[in-house]
């Protein structure tokens, strides 16, 4: 690869290579948590109330003396694991129901699609709301909740893709040669669909985060002790005015997440469809 | 001594109610039209309305009851007095010993008289009446942001557009993207240390002032706008983002189109051709945005308000939560289904209002959509 050719690349697709970027840094943040971090995230320190960000802890120390950075790193990885799971669940759903909902038309494609419709109906951040309150506000239940309000948009993608695959000409050669239904949705339908998937799980990445860090802020997600970005911002909240660095770089983290997902998102759809970039 | 016309007219509402799902089913016999087209096509759209109000109500209703505990259970563990006889008496008192559908199914009968039932909070007043006392602050709150944000977004998505790839372009859709990943309450925790704390410009939070009660008329509106600016300012820009977005790509798709370059091969002006033929029709996708919005005029605020103590729809909904006050969440839970299915209504009827190719009822996509 010459060098205009990697010059040419990186200009071409500068939200990709922004978003992967950022994508990549915090991942490995959270990956490498236990060993970035100074302090154990959990250590309560009552001779260090309150401190500012300084040497010895880089963004301060929350109300009962924590070391911020530390928590911060560790709710990372709370973050990007509820992210993946609940992505996960709603990708897998999606898919399903919008590959059959595709391949097979009809009756079927119309249950499915009015479901999805009534599903798009619904106030879901309420609903979120609601059942995780009264759920025991635990991690596997956010995730499972998060995955099953937000397949919709998978389901509809997939399913627009699969309209139009299954009358090309390698599915019908497929199907004289003897496939049946299940082999060509795996094989020959799936992998010619899986380019929009990956830019919408992306997208969706970055909403479950942002949901997850509202739902801890309103008290109601990851629990205590467990850190979380959003539970940090409720200190945050508490002493606003007193301790800055509570509010602020949790904030940053997920702005930044969320960014980084977001354009990493829109860098892939550009990237597999350059006909609306250009 | 109730009415018996209104004992009547309640009477027919049920059977009316159920059989009108399968209204539609009947226009058709024996390949002979029954009904005209257009009475036809609404019969279908509010069947089809009904069906899905239902699901949304059946849904919330089993997901809410079958979730563990009971508000008979709160109210017992915060009173050290309360034995098990008053635990059942208070279950019996609420109707949940029932089985879950005849609980169902009587709600749904008082729903369809208007009753949204009593709260089971301590005060047990109408939930209709709660919502209702709580339901301007946030829709005002909510239909300002609305047309804020389209004020905004439609000449941002416009400029960027026209001049893509240019500075302007450039800066909105960094903007956008921040916007996008922007945590709402975050925004707002900064805002409020930076206006409240230390400028001391605007008020910290509550919706009035402590001495409200001994200001003029004038001063009044002041301090209410001073409450509601940070609100308003955060929700508009949390939703410019996705606006403005949108109406760029809009902008795009249509300036792509055949009739821009005859418009433009014969002529006419820029300007001519930017706001007579394309922004017409560019704006036509953003009426489906507009019907999307409406459910969130009520709920869309519930973590502002959490968050700016305003006493609106949201914070009711988030208290009903917390205490488990059945009939409350049902009632907003229905309150908001009820404008979601009201919002893709007007979408649709306003879509073939402006766009006459629906109106004629030509299918251009081939798709059912």
């Amino acid at each position: 690869m010459t060098k205009a050719r990697i010059r040419y690349l990186l200009q071409c697709h500068a939200l990709l290579w922004a978003g992967l970027c950022i994508v990549c840094v915090m991942s490995l943040g959270a990956i490498l948590a236990p060993w970035l971090s100074t302090h154990n995230p959990l250590q309560l320190d009552l001779d260090a109330i309150l401190l500012p960000p300084g040497p010895e802890h880089f963004f301060g120390t929350d109300t009962l003396g924590r070391d911020v950075f530390s928590r911060m790193l560790h709710g990372a990885r709370v973050s990007l694991w509820i992210g993946f799971v609940s992505v996960g669940i709603a990708v897998c759903i999606g898919t399903t129901l919008g590959l059959i909902a595709g391949y097979f038309r009809g009756l079927i494609d119309e249950c499915v699609m009015r479901f999805v419709d009534v599903m798009l109906c619904f106030p879901s951040f309420f609903l979120i709301l609601a059942v995780i309150a009264f759920l025991e506000p635990s991690l596997t239940n956010i995730m499972i909740i998060i995955g099953l309000t937000s397949w919709m948009g998978v389901a509809r993608l997939v399913r627009a893709e699969t309209l139009s695959l299954r009358e090309r000409d390698f599915v019908h050669a497929a199907r004289l040669a003897g496939a049946s239904s299940i082999r060509i949705l795996l094989c020959h339908i799936l992998p010619n669909a899986i380019a929009p998937m990956l830019v919408s799980a992306t997208l969706g990445i970055a909403g479950a985060i942002l949901v997850e860090s509202s739902l801890s802020f309103l008290g109601i997600g990851v629990q205590h002790p467990l850190p979380s970005w959003g539970n940090i911002l409720i200190e945050g909240k508490q002493t606003l005015g007193i301790a800055w660095w509570l509010s602020l770089f949790p904030g940053l983290a997920i702005l930044f997440t969320v960014l980084g997902y977001n354009l990493l998102g829109e860098g892939l759809r550009d990237f597999f469809d350059p006909r609306i970039a250009r | 001594m109730p009415n018996p016309l209104v004992a009547r007219v309640r009477a027919l509402l049920i059977p009316i109610s159920i059989s009108a799902p399968f209204i539609p089913l009947l226009h058709r016999v024996r390949g002979r039209d029954l009904l005209p087209p257009l009475v036809a096509k609404i019969l279908r759209k509010s069947s089809w309305f009904l069906l899905v109000f239902l699901g949304i109500t059946l849904v919330s209703f089993c997901v809410i009851h079958l979730a563990p505990g009971s508000p008979s259970d709160l109210e017992i563990t915060m009173n050290p007095l309360a034995d098990a006889q008053v635990h059942k008496r208070l279950t019996e008192f609420y109707g949940l010993d029932k089985p879950l559908h005849e609980q169902y199914i009587a709600w749904l009968k008082r729903l369809l008289q208007c009753d949204f039932g009593n709260s089971m909070s301590s005060d047990g007043r109408p939930v209709i009446q709660k919502i209702l006392e709580r339901l301007p602050l946030t829709l005002w709150l909510n239909t300002t942001t609305l047309i804020l944000t389209l004020l905004l977004a439609v000449p941002i998505g416009v400029m960027a557009a026209r001049h893509r790839g240019g500075l302007f372009d450039k800066a909105t859709t960094l903007l956008v993207f921040i916007g996008f990943s922007m945590p709402g309450f975050w925004l707002a925790l900064l805002l409020m240390v930076f206006f409240s704390i230390e400028l001391q410009w605007l008020p910290l939070s509550g919706l009035t002032s402590l001495d409200y009660a001994s200001f003029t008329p004038w001063e009044k509106a002041r301090d209410i706008a001073g409450h509601l600016a940070l609100p308003v300012f955060i929700a508009t820009f949390s939703s410019l983002a996705g606006m403005s977005r949108f109406m760029r790509a809009s902008v795009l798709e249509v300036l792509r189109q055949d009739y821009i370059l005859t418009a433009r091969a014969k002529g006419l002006p820029e300007r001519m051709v930017m706001f007579r033929h394309a922004l017409k029709n560019a704006l036509l996708p953003v009426i489906t945005l507009l019907g999307l919005a409406v459910p969130g005029l009520i709920g869309g605020s519930v973590i502002l308000e959490y968050i700016f103590s305003l006493p609106g729809m949201g914070q009711l909904f988030y208290n009903a939560v917390m205490a488990r006050d059945y009939p409350l969440i049902m009632g907003n839970l229905v309150l908001g289904a009820i404008l979601t299915l009201i919002g893709n209504l007007l979408a649709d009827f306003c879509y073939s209002l402006v766009d006459p190719r629906i109106r004629a009822g030509i299918n251009f996509h081939g798709t059912g959509e």
